[in-house]
C-alpha cells in the first residue's frame, strides 16, 4: 500500500428516476391517497428514497457503476467524459454530499471538495464577512482562516473592496474573492469539479498555477473535472474517462485525451450525429455522410480549438456534374454564420469529381472557441441547388491550446481565433 | 506524527457521521451561519431591531385587551399585571414559532449549500434555533419596559431563568430536527406547520394560566398537559419572574422529559434521512 490516497471500490449510486417530480409529493396528497389506498400508499411514499422497489427496477437509472480506480499521494487525477456521464455524481459521493448504493470509497487524508465556486456566499454579507462564511463552509476553521486571511485578500486582487456587501460586486468580483477562497483551503486531497469555467481568463491562470502548485506539494493529491482538455494534458499526472457511469479508459492524460476525442459518439448518444431531416434540392448531386476526423484521418466527434482537423464529406452523384461546389456554413449557437467554407473560392482551379466518393475539407488550426455550432451543408450543380441541408450535425469544440502558448483564451464562448503572433521589436 | 484520518464511505455509513467530534469541528461554521442571519437581518431592515418588538409587542397588547380585559382571564401569580403576565408567555412563544418556522424550512432554502459541499446537515436546523435566540434578547427589553411601567418587581425566582429558556431551545432543535428532514421529502410539511403553529399557541398556556387546566379538567389532565414542552416552559418562564410562588418543577420535568424525547428522537429521524437529502432536494 504505497501511500494510497483514495480507493473506490465498486462504486455505484442510484437515482430513481423522475424523483425529482415525484419528491414534490405532498403530505396532503399523501394523506388523501393513504385513506384510498392506505398501505400501497405507504410503500410508495417510503420508497421514493429507497431503491429496493418491487416493480422491477425500469425506473432505476444507475448514474455511476462499478466504478474501480486508486489515487496515490501526489498525483493529479483528471477526470472527463460528456455531460451526463456521472463525473459530478462520483465527486459528490467522493465528498460525502450524497451516499453510494453499492461499492466503497476508503479515503486517507483530510478532504476539501470545490463542486461551485462560492457556495454559501450571502450578497448582503461583506467581502470579508464571507470569506469567513465561505472558508467555514469548506471545512476550514475560523483560526485557520485568520492565518490565511491576508493571503486570501491578496490573491483575490480587491483589496479594496472587502467592507463592501458583495452584493455590489460585479460578478467577476465574486468570482475571484470566491477563488481566493477555495485556493487557499489547502487540503491533503482537493477535488474540484468544473468550476474553472467561470471567471476571466487571466484570474483562471492564476488559479491553475495554483492549483500547479497545491499539486506540488509533497503528497497533496488533487481531483479534477475539466472539460478544458489542454488542462487535463498539462496538470494531470493520470486521467479517466466516464461513459455512461463507468470508467472505460484510464491512463495517462494525453492517451486518455486523444481516446476521448476520437470516440465520443460512441460513448453518448446526445451527440446529434448527422440528420438529413432538413434536406431540400433537387437530388442529382447529394450528402452521403459527414464526419470529422484529426490530423492522423480518424474520425472524431468532439473537437479541439487550434486542432489540425478535417471535414469530410462524402457524396452521390446521379449525372456527370458540369460544375460542382460544395459549400458547407457553421453557425454558432445563435445561428448567425460565423464560417462559410467552399470550393468556389478556397479551391484552386475547377473541381472535378467521380460519381461517389468524398471531398476533406482542411483547417490546419481550428479556430473555434468551445461551444457547439450547427453545420448546413449545401451541394450544387452551377447555381442549381442539388442538395441543401439544415441543421445536418453539431460540431462540438473543447477547450484546446490555439497559440501554441500554453494559455488558453476562454473568456468568450461560441467565437472565432483570430490567428496572429506579437513581435516586440 | 500525526495519525492521518482514513474515511470509509459505504452506503449505511451515514454520510454526515452526525458524532459529536464531526458537529464540534465545524463549530465555526455554525457560529458564522448565525452570525450571518443576524447580521443580514438587522443589516436588510432599517427597523431591524425594532421589528424584534414591535410584534411581540402587539400581540401583548391585543392578548391584554381581549382576554385580560374583556374576557376576564386572571394571571394565578399575585401582583402580576395581565400585561406582564401576557408578554412572559409571548415572548418565549414568539421564538419558539419563529424558530421553528425557519428551522423547519431551513434545509429546503439551503439546498443549494448542502448538495455542494459536505458539512454536517445538522447545523442547518441548529442555526435559526440560535439565531433567533438574538431576537428573544431583544424583544425582553419590552418585560423590562413593562416591569419598569407598572413598577413591578420580579422575586428570587429569577435564578431559575435560563433553565425554561433552555427547555424552549431544546424543544424548537427538537422538532425543527423533526420537521426540517419532513419538510425535504414533504414539500408541503410547512402548510401544515403554519396551519399547526397558531393552535398550539392556544393551547399553550399564552394567554391563560396552566393551573386553569388543574382547575378545570383534572390532576391527571393537568400531568398529562405538561407533557407538551412549551406548557413546562412557558410557565416556568413566567414562575421565574413571580414573587412568593414555587417554581413549577414538576411541570418542567415533565416538558423536560419529553422535550428530551422529541430531541434525541430528533437526532435519530435526521440522521436516517441525512444521507437522502442531497438526492431529494
Ligand atoms: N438527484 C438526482 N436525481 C436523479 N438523477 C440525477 C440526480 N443527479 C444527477 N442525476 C443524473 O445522473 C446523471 C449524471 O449526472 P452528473 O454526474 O451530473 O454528470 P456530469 O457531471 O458528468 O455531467 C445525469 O443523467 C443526471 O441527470
Ligand atoms: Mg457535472
Amino acid at each position: 500500500m504505497q501511500n494510497l490516497a483514495i480507493k473506490v471500490s465498486n462504486l455505484g449510486k442510484a437515482y430513481r428516476i423522475g424523483l425529482k417530480e415525484k419528491k414534490q409529493e405532498t403530505l396532503a396528497g399523501s394523506i388523501i391517497a393513504a385513506l384510498k389506498a392506505p398501505l400501497r400508499n405507504f410503500r410508495k411514499i417510503s420508497n421514493l428514497n429507497k431503491l429496493q422497489n418491487q416493480d422491477g427496477g425500469d425506473d432505476i437509472f444507475w448514474a455511476n457503476r462499478n466504478i474501480n480506480f486508486e489515487v496515490y499521494k501526489g498525483e493529479v487525477l483528471g477526470i472527463i467524459g460528456k455531460n451526463g456521464a456521472g463525473k459530478s455524481t462520483l465527486l459528490k459521493l467522493l465528498s460525502r454530499i450524497t451516499e453510494p448504493t453499492e461499492g466503497r470509497i476508503e479515503i486517507h487524508g483530510k478532504v476539501a471538495s470545490l463542486l461551485e465556486v462560492g457556495t454559501g456566499f450571502n450578497p448582503e454579507l461583506t467581502g470579508s464577512e464571507n470569506i469567513y462564511l465561505n472558508g467555514t463552509i469548506l471545512g476550514l476553521t475560523r483560526k485557520e482562516i485568520d492565518a490565511r486571511y491576508n493571503d486570501i485578500v491578496e490573491f483575490s486582487g480587491i483589496e479594496k473592496f472587502m467592507e463592501t456587501p458583495v452584493k455590489r460586486y460585479s460578478s467577476g468580483m465574486k468570482v475571484r474573492l470566491a477563488f481566493a477562497v477555495a485556493a487557499h483551503i489547502d487540503p491533503e486531497i482537493l477535488i474540484i469539479d468544473e468550476v474553472l469555467a467561470v471567471g476571466d481568463a487571466e484570474f483562471q491562470k492564476k488559479c491553475l498555477g495554483k492549483m500547479q502548485e497545491v499539486a506540488g506539494k509533497a503528497g497533496r493529491t488533487v481531483l479534477f473535472v475539466s472539460h478544458d482538455m489542454a488542462a487535463v494534458k498539462n496538470l494531470c499526472t493520470r486521467a479517466i474517462l466516464l461513459q455512461n457511469g463507468s470508467i472505460t479508459y484510464e491512463g495517462h492524460p494525453n492517451d486518455v485525451v486523444d481516446y476521448y476525442l476520437r470516440n465520443a459518439a460512441m460513448i453518448q448518444n446526445d451527440t446529434a450525429g448527422v440528420s438529413f431531416e432538413n434536406r431540400k434540392g433537387n437530388g442529382k448531386f447529394i450528402v452521403t455522410n459527414f464526419e470529422f476526423l484529426n490530423a492522423a484521418h480518424q474520425p472524431v466527434v468532439v473537437l479541439e480549438t487550434g486542432m489540425d482537423a478535417f471535414l469530410k464529406v462524402s457524396y452521390k452523384s446521379l449525372e456527370k456534374s458540369p460544375n460542382p461546389v460544395v459549400n458547407i456554413l457553421i453557425r454558432n449557437s445563435y445561428q448567425q454564420i460565423i464560417g462559410n467554407l467552399l470550393t468556389r473560392i478556397a479551391f484552386p482551379g475547377v473541381l472535378k469529381l467521380a460519381p461517389e466518393g468524398y471531398v476533406l475539407c482542411h483547417i490546419p488550426k481550428l479556430p473555434f472557441l468551445p461551444g457547439r455550432y450547427t453545420i448546413d451543408i449545401m451541394l450544387k450543380h452551377d447555381y442549381d441547388v442539388t442538395d441543401q441541408i439544415e441543421g445536418l450535425t453539431i460540431m462540438e469544440v473543447e477547450k484546446g491550446d490555439f497559440y501554441g502558448t500554453g494559455k488558453i483564451q476562454d473568456s468568450m464562448k461560441d467565437g472565432l481565433l483570430v490567428d496572429h503572433q506579437w513581435q516586440v521589436i | 506524527m500525526q495519525k492521518e484520518p482514513v474515511v470509509i464511505i459505504e452506503p449505511g455509513s451515514g454520510i454526515g457521521s452526525m458524532n459529536l467530534k464531526e458537529v464540534w469541528r465545524y463549530k465555526d461554521l455554525l457560529y458564522y451561519m448565525v452570525l450571518r442571519d443576524v447580521t443580514v437581518l438587522y443589516k436588510q431592515t432599517v427597523l431591524g431591531f425594532a421589528w424584534a418588538i414591535i410584534n411581540p409587542l402587539f400581540q401583548v397588547l391585543i392578548f391584554s385587551l381581549v382576554f385580560g380585559t374583556l374576557a376576564g382571564v386572571k394571571p394565578d401569580i399575585s401582583g402580576m399585571p395581565y400585561p406582564v403576565f401576557s408578554a412572559l408567555a409571548v415572548i418565549p412563544w414568539t421564538y419558539f414559532s419563529n424558530s421553528l418556522n425557519l428551522a423547519g424550512s431551513s434545509l429546503i432554502s439551503a439546498s443549494a449549500i448542502f448538495t455542494k459541499v459536505y458539512f454536517p446537515r445538522i447545523i442547518i436546523p441548529l442555526t435559526p434555533v440560535f439565531s433567533k435566540l438574538v431576537d428573544f434578547a431583544i424583544s425582553s427589553l419590552i418585560l423590562a419596559g413593562m416591569m419598569a411601567w407598572f413598577k413591578y418587581q420580579p422575586g428570587h425566582n429569577i435564578v431559575f431563568v435560563l433553565i425554561p429558556v433552555l427547555l424552549v431551545v431544546l424543544s424548537s432543535a427538537g422538532l425543527g430536527f423533526w420537521i426540517s428532514s419532513l419538510s425535504v421529502q414533504y414539500r408541503d410539511f410547512k402548510f401544515a406547520l403554519s396551519f399547526m403553529l397558531p393552535i398550539l399557541m392556544y393551547v399553550a398556556p399564552v394567554a391563560f394560566p396552566a393551573t386553569l387546566v388543574l382547575e378545570k379538567l383534572g390532576n391527571t389532565a393537568f400531568h398529562l398537559y405538561a407533557l407538551y414542552p412549551m406548557v413546562g416552559a412557558i410557565e416556568g418562564f413566567r414562575t421565574s419572574f413571580a414573587v412568593g410562588k414555587e417554581m413549577p418543577w414538576n411541570l418542567i420535568a415533565i416538558s423536560s422529559a419529553s422535550a428530551l424525547v422529541i430531541f434525541i428522537s430528533g437526532i435519530w429521524y435526521f440522521k436516517k434521512m441525512e444521507r437522502h437529502f442531497a438526492d431529494l432536494a
